[in-house]
């Protein structure tokens, strides 16, 4: 991922800052300059909240080069406490676990590197409750 | 006085024990286990790293703490296992917490002592009041040669301590630091692994820093082993803390609560701060607990730290480490450990 | 508007086509349409394709198709919609035409996909680089969790999702340029290495080359062709969130049903009017959702409607007598006018063993990425 990229969606990847409209109350994560619901254009900086749970979830198994060598790894629809859907990694459990409903909260963790030379990209990741 | 007001640590989920990586090497599982004391190790997942694993611990540390980062006016990172040998682990960590962008930040190396210098460094900026608060992590995922006796103790994991002047946890009352330059253990640039002096690292090194400073310190606070009502090592493996304690006249059940690495394995950077944490968990007001590290290289800081009532108030705000070390956990065998650890050459 | 009809299709066989470039494939598909329909000339023509840059580092291939053909200087753009390319480039075209402005357009698409890129990383940019993408899922991940999604709310089974490639490979099998040509048990499906479960390989449209072109032109151009004369009498296309998590519904896609209802109000026709149907089965789970969504059986009973056989050759409503894109293959920017082919070789009465007794109108669905845009025509056979 080029630098310029990584470094503009750090806020969100790091941090789950969110934008809630303030016309309409919406909230979008990541932010927006358009307010899908009215068509606002202010918003406020909220933070998505650290828990939520499970809406559907799969395990993948054939993967793109950057990451190959993680499969299987799972991928949910995490619904956060507040109401926002994220797609995201479920780690550091049994595949038995995941199931719809389960409650997850997020951690920090790698994504993937660039080879070995290139950066280390960082993010959010669920882990069962 | 300047002290602790927020501590946190983070363990990864994943464990190899003792017999996996015996039987890979053709070693006696039995007698390693006796001759280290040591069960099983901490592995980092393939997605966590020295800076993954500072964010969950600081993160813990801020519970606990119950300030707004952006008054962190320093952070530091001790380990030997930063992601990038040039870009900071510090930054990354300011970052997701959102300590950026008011904060001094460099990483520290100083092999297994990297993490109680921070500490040292961040706690000597605020008595010299020149921040309000300064967090010092100490974290490693660093790695043990395949076949070699290291292979069964280095593991994964850190914690992070918050210093300030208000609402203090635990005070501290004396530091020192025994530091001389012995080559007992290193790595150099580009190498994959450390080599290290075998029993040279043991009385030239870890022994003669240890009681150098845990004896100093002792004497010139004036105390003596039993005015503790705990003490930390740093511990590469089970019998080194235990006999180090004892030598400077600390009983077992002293260093219990502290003496996680059967279980731990040898967190390196995180080693003795993670004792440290542990023994937070348990500590009482104005117990006495006394911490001194050892980094290969060669050198120890010690501590001397007073915990406040405060402790009872901010135990509970997040995980303990007793939960971390006991909790759920999956156990690998040695082809997964390889594959986790990158020890196995890919095609790339 | 005009009325238009299509007057001449060709396509390349789908597959792993090792002899053929980019500008092979088109090539020949265009020249099989343009022999087809009889024209000595075009007036203008569309390229729909996915990614030729990341596929084989080329871009810029309305121009280059055109100078290929031989038919420079007209105009040529490439049409991009990820998966939907295709479909879109019909639509590009169907408006030069209906306005007037141009008479024989050529409509297009190719993709090679087997040039030795990274296909899942090409194909995932179809979906949201930085918040679906840079968590690790793909393709099939994003298809998994529509599944699974499925699964839950109305209890659709995963040998409900095998009928759908089952299907598919029998009517595959009849179809001289299909890929896979053959057929496939549903025990076969089920127990195939998994993909990103619950879907197994045998439920995922395959990496493929190959290219597919139509001509079209007003009414009275195509009388003058002398071949049964297939009217497009209706055009719909919608979009919806690019990424799956912010769906309102992640079993709905809502593009398809905007799309289609679109296209039935322009053509002045309902789902029960259609004879058949060609639409974008890129996994097993999809083809289940857009039938709902298109309106032939309800939300939610795709897959029990399915499994009853009523989506056969000889059923209520035929869907992909080609093969669909299991079966037929999904040489990505080529799909959407590969289903133009198909169809008007239906309402010709030229499908042989695949022909679908009396097909007067039939629809076709082209989707792109997890449906965040859908895009539908309409053709009826005028006597």
């Amino acid at each position: 991922m080029p630098s310029p990229r990584y470094r503009r969606e750090m806020p969100q990847r790091y941090r789950l800052e969110a934008a809630k409209c303030n016309q309409c109350g919406k909230e979008f994560f990541p932010p927006r300059l358009i307010c899908s619901g009215c068509g606002a254009k202010e918003f406020e900086t909220t933070k998505l909240g650290n828990t939520g749970k499970i809406v559907t979830f799969t395990t993948i198994r054939v993967a793109p080069d950057n990451f190959a060598t993680q499969v299987p790894y799972n991928v949910a629809i995490v619904e956060t406490d507040n109401g926002v859907r994220v797609t995201t990694q479920v780690v550091d459990c049994k595949p038995e676990v995941l199931k719809i409903g389960q409650k997850v909260k997020f951690m920090f963790r790698k994504l993937y590197t660039e080879g070995h030379t290139g950066i280390i990209c960082y993010g959010y990741k669920a882990v069962p409750l | 006085m300047a002290g602790i007001v927020g501590y946190g640590s983070y363990l990864p989920r994943y464990r190899i024990k003792v017999e996996e990586i015996a039987h890979q090497w053709g070693r006696d599982a039995v007698a390693v286990k006796r001759g280290l004391m040591l069960q099983e190790k901490t592995v980092p997942g393939m997605d966590e790293d020295t800076i993954t694993i500072s964010v969950e611990a600081a993160r813990n540390a801020l519970k606990r703490a119950g300030i707004p980062p952006s008054e962190i006016g320093a952070l530091y990172i001790g380990s030997e296992s930063h992601p990038y040998a040039v870009k900071p682990s510090g930054t990354v960590v300011a970052e997701a917490l959102g300590v950026v962008p008011e904060v001094h930040i460099a990483d520290f190396e100083f092999a297994c002592k990297a993490g109680t210098e921070a500490m040292f460094v961040a706690h000597a900026l605020v008595k010299a009041d020149l921040v309000k608060y300064a967090m010092g992590i100490g974290a490693d995922t660093s790695q043990g040669a395949p076949g070699d006796a290291l292979e069964f103790s280095a593991s994964a994991g850190g914690s992070a301590f918050i210093f300030g002047k208000d609402d203090i946890v635990a005070e501290v009352l004396n530091t020192y630091s025994y530091t001389t330059d012995t080559p007992d253990f290193w790595r150099r640039e580009g190498a994959f692994y450390p080599l290290h002096g075998g029993r040279f690292t043991g009385e030239p090194a870890y022994f003669k820093h240890i009681l150098g400073a845990g004896t100093a310190i002792l004497e010139k606070g004036g105390y003596k082993a039993s005015d503790f009502a705990f003490a930390v090592f740093h511990m590469p493996n089970g019998k080194f803390p235990l006999t180090a304690g004892k030598k400077l006249g600390f009983k077992q059940e002293q260093m219990e609560p502290g003496w996680i690495v059967p279980l731990m394995g040898n967190t390196y950077s995180g080693s003795s701060p993670t004792g440290f944490s542990a023994t937070l968990d348990v500590a009482k007001p104005d117990d006495l607990i006394l911490l001194v590290s050892f980094g290969s290289g060669a050198g120890s800081d010690a501590f001397v730290f007073r915990v406040t009532d405060r402790i009872n108030e901010v135990r509970d705000k997040a995980d303990k480490l007793k939960d971390m070390l006991e909790g759920e956990r999956f156990y690998l065998d040695y082809g997964e450990y390889a594959k986790y650890r990158g020890k196995i050459i890919m095609n790339d | 508007m005009r009325d238009i009809a299509v007057v001449g299709i060709g396509m390349t066989k789908f597959g792993e086509l090792w002899q053929q470039s980019l500008r092979d494939l088109f090539v020949e598909a265009a020249m099989k349409a343009i022999d087809d329909a009889g024209v000595d000339h075009i007036d203008s023509m569309y390229v729909g394709s996915m990614t030729p840059g990341l596929f084989v580092g080329q871009e810029h291939i309305g121009a280059l198709m055109a100078d290929y053909l031989g038919a420079a200087p007209v105009p040529a753009m490439r049409v991009e919609s990820a998966c939907s390319s295709g479909g879109m480039a019909l639509r590009a075209g169907f408006f030069e035409v209906a306005s007037g402005y141009s008479d024989i357009v050529l409509v297009g698409g190719v993709e090679k996909m087997n040039d030795g890129a990274d296909v899942t990383y090409a194909l995932a940019t179809a979906a949201d680089q930085e918040y679906e993408v840079y968590q690790g899922v793909t393709f099939p991940g994003l298809y998994a969790l529509i599944a699974r999604a499925h699964m839950h709310a109305y209890g659709t089974t995963h040998e409900q999702l095998a009928a759908v490639s089952v299907k598919n490979h029998k009517h595959g099998m009849m179809n001289p340029n299909a890929q896979f040509p053959r057929e496939i048990t549903r025990d076969q499906v089920l127990k195939a290495t998994v993909i990103a479960d619950p879907l197994t390989i045998l439920e995922c449209s395959p990496v493929s080359d190959g290219a597919a072109c139509a001509i079209i032109a007003p009414i009275e151009i195509a009388k003058k062709l002398g071949k049964p004369v297939i009217k497009i009498i209706g055009t719909g296309a919608a979009t919806d969130t690019i990424a799956l998590h912010a769906r309102a519904d992640i079993t709905t896609l809502n593009a398809v049903k905007q799309s289609a209802m679109a296209a039935f109000k322009m053509a002045g026709k309902q789902p029960k009017d259609i004879d058949l149907a060609e639409v974008h089965d890129c996994f097993s789970i999809a083809e289940i959702c857009i039938i709902e969504d298109l309106g032939f059986t309800e939300k939610g009973k795709g897959g029990e409607f399915t499994e009853k056989g009523h989506t056969g050759i000889s059923g209520q409503i035929p869907v992909n007598t080609s093969g669909g894109l299991k079966s037929k293959g999904h040489p990505v920017g080529a799909t959407g006018i590969a289903q133009v082919v198909e169809v008007t070789e239906q309402l010709r009465g030229t499908a042989g063993k695949r022909q679908v007794k009396d097909a007067k109108v039939a629809l076709t669905q082209n989707m792109g990425g997890s449906g965040a845009s859908s895009v539908v025509h309409i053709f009826q056979k005028e006597v």
